[in-house]
């Protein structure tokens, strides 16, 4: 088909950059991807104007989505104004001249690298994650043939042997990050860079979760309400990070907090990772006091 | 159901081409519980690929396995399901392979090298999987305080003990060895088939044992398959092979080993 986009043109460009047949291959993936929950499906990922690890797959994933009326968020380890964050989002409101917000509860798809928001997501809405490197079982098998037959045959067995290495070596699971999963109690997912504390977000979501690796060409998903399993073992159960202090910020002791250098002296604080979260809450009034009261967080 | 009267392992007319170049052309025998069997001849002769296809890592040109399962009684280990077939290879059966690397995960500690089989199977207790694999390390007469060390902090010997260890701990009917002793010094190599032969006689292992030296198979294996060109030239009880042999080949075999 050669039918023209009527979308909104802007300097030559097809609504949201890609052509029709670019857009209508890649829902066939994610199509394939959502029937198939956690199951890599292979896309012909096409050439973005923006390098690989800016998050090429999920820009395409996005690309494919999105319509004139959705509202589209982007943040990059949290937050909405780092350069990455900033690039798609401008990207986005440029080839496809639709509103973007920071707001979690204001977009209706979500592009992220490194976090899920802390508000919790709602049905209709659609996460689409920035997946570096997709496949679980590279670490230990460089073939893909057999990466593919160890999932076809649920030979997971060894994704707990790295597991056991981190108990053996530091006395817990260390790993903190991309942590493993089982979805739907089939199919082995590394759930992107993600802090593990965002793992039990995936689990059950009303929302639509889309994966894309633009380098290594696949697709992945976990439609709305799927059961989403962090691996672990009887005597050493999956656990979340967990911080000893508050928001410096909004006193929220609910979120996911990064470590922030405040001064030359070696002075530092704890604040949300997640911007939008903390700015809701500290417009909501909640506002660390002096006394360093505690605030549980929430949206 | 298996049993114990029948063969575990039967190859018939087992016949592997590569290409052109012939691997081995209508071999036959039985391997049955409890029983080592050597297979002896030099480089080339075809010993690796008989181990490979009755070990299901190299399907055959023509002729068939069959292993006596425990659960559905014998089947024919190329014709069944590839996942049957996989759940046989890391629990049934275990392989020990000439260089370490090629049977250990060297990425990964002592304790994980001997634990993947467990956890491939369903352990999900670390502190269970820890204490066999800790267990293991000491049938193989190794220092259990050395769990957390890699395998390339190791000796060649040292090894070796580590794929024993990593194959046994799914308490395997048959252990496929390739040359398990080369390269490794006569000293070592010694306490190594001594290791060997107490524990497959104590787990009433059944193993086949592919080497060029008749000093390890003579130690090792109840009874032995010369092989030459690919088929089978002689075979018996090992100690009326190697004592009394009967086929032109298997005479030189034996006098170059008497007279180097
Ligand atoms: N992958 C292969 N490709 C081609 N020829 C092979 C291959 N593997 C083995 N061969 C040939 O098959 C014959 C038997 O080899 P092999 O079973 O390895 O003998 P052995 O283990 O007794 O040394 C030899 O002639 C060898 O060169
Ligand atoms: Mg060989
Ligand atoms: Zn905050």
């Amino acid at each position: 088909m050669t039918r023209v986009s009527t979308a909104a043109r802007d300097g030559g460009y097809t609504f949201a950059y890609l052509d029709e047949q670019t857009k209508r291959m890649v829902r066939r993936a994610i199509l394939k991807a959502v029937a198939i929950p956690g199951y890599q499906v292979p896309f012909a990922s096409r050439e973005m104007p923006l390098p690989f690890g800016w998050g090429t797959g999920g820009i395409q994933v996005t690309a494919s989505i999105i319509g004139r009326d959705d509202t589209l968020k982007v943040i990059d380890q949290g937050a909405d104004d780092t350069v990455n964050a900033v690039s798609i989002r401008a990207f986005f409101a440029r080839t496809a001249g639709v509103p973007t917000t920071t707001r979690t509860q204001d977009a209706t798809i979500i592009q992220t690298r490194h976090r899920i928001p802390e508000t919790p997501l709602r049905a209709g809405q659609i996460l689409v994650y920035q997946v570096p490197i997709p496949e679980p079982l590279r670490w230990l098998e460089p073939r893909e043939a057999e990466t593919r037959r160890m999932h076809a045959l649920q030979e997971y067995g060894v994704m707990h042997v790295r597991l056991y290495e981190d108990i053996a070596r530091y006395g817990h699971i260390a790993t903190s990050y991309d942590y493993p999963v089982r979805v739907n109690g089939r199919y082995l997912m590394r759930p992107s860079p993600i802090p593990k504390f965002d793992n039990p977000k995936m689990d059950r979501s009303p929302a639509l979760q889309l994966f894309g690796a633009g380098r290594e060409k696949r697709i992945y998903a976990v439609p709305p309400h799927t059961g989403v399993r962090s691996l672990d073992f009887d005597d050493h159960p999956f656990e979340v990070q967990k911080w000893d202090q508050a928001c410096a910020l909004c006193g929220s002791t609910a979120s996911f907090l990064d470590e922030i250098v405040t001064d030359n002296q070696g002075g530092r604080m704890f604040v949300c990772s997640d911007t939008d979260h903390c700015e809701t809450r500290v417009r909501a009034g909640h506002v660390e006091s002096a006394a360093g009261g505690r605030d549980p967080g929430g949206p | 159901m298996a049993c114990d009267d029948r063969p575990l392992l039967s190859a018939r007319g087992l016949t592997r081409y590569y290409g052109r170049i012939l691997g081995c052309r209508d071999v036959n025998f039985d391997i049955w519980p409890g029983e080592v069997l050597g297979i002896v001849g030099e480089s080339g002769s075809g010993k690796t690929t008989v181990l490979k296809c009755i070990s299901a890592r190299l399907e055959p040109s023509a002729g068939t396995v069959t292993y006596d399962t425990r659960t559905e009684g014998p089947v024919d280990i190329h014709r069944i399901s590839e996942p049957a077939r996989r759940l046989l290879m890391r629990t049934d059966w275990g392989f020990v392979h000439q260089d370490p690397r090629d049977g250990l995960r060297m990425a990964v500690s002592a304790g994980a090298n001997i634990g993947e089989r467990l956890m491939a199977v369903g352990a999900r207790h670390y502190g269970q999987i820890r204490e066999t694999a800790t267990n293991w390390l000491g049938k193989v007469e190794m220092d259990t305080g050395r769990m957390d060390d890699l395998p390339c902090t190791f000796s060649g010997g040292m090894q070796q003990r580590l794929q024993i260890a990593r194959n046994l701990v799914t308490a395997p009917r048959i252990v496929f060895m390739d040359e398990p002793t080369g390269g490794l010094d006569v000293s070592v190599q010694a306490r190594l088939l001594d290791l060997l032969r107490g524990l497959v006689s104590d787990l009433g292992l059944a193993a086949v044992v592919v080497t060029h030296d008749l000093a390890v198979t003579r130690l090792l294996s109840h009874r032995l398959l010369v092989m030459r060109h690919g088929t089978v030239v002689e075979t018996g009880l090992t100690d009326q092979v190697l004592d009394d042999p009967q086929h032109p080949y298997t005479q030189l075999l034996v006098s170059s080993v008497l007279h180097p």
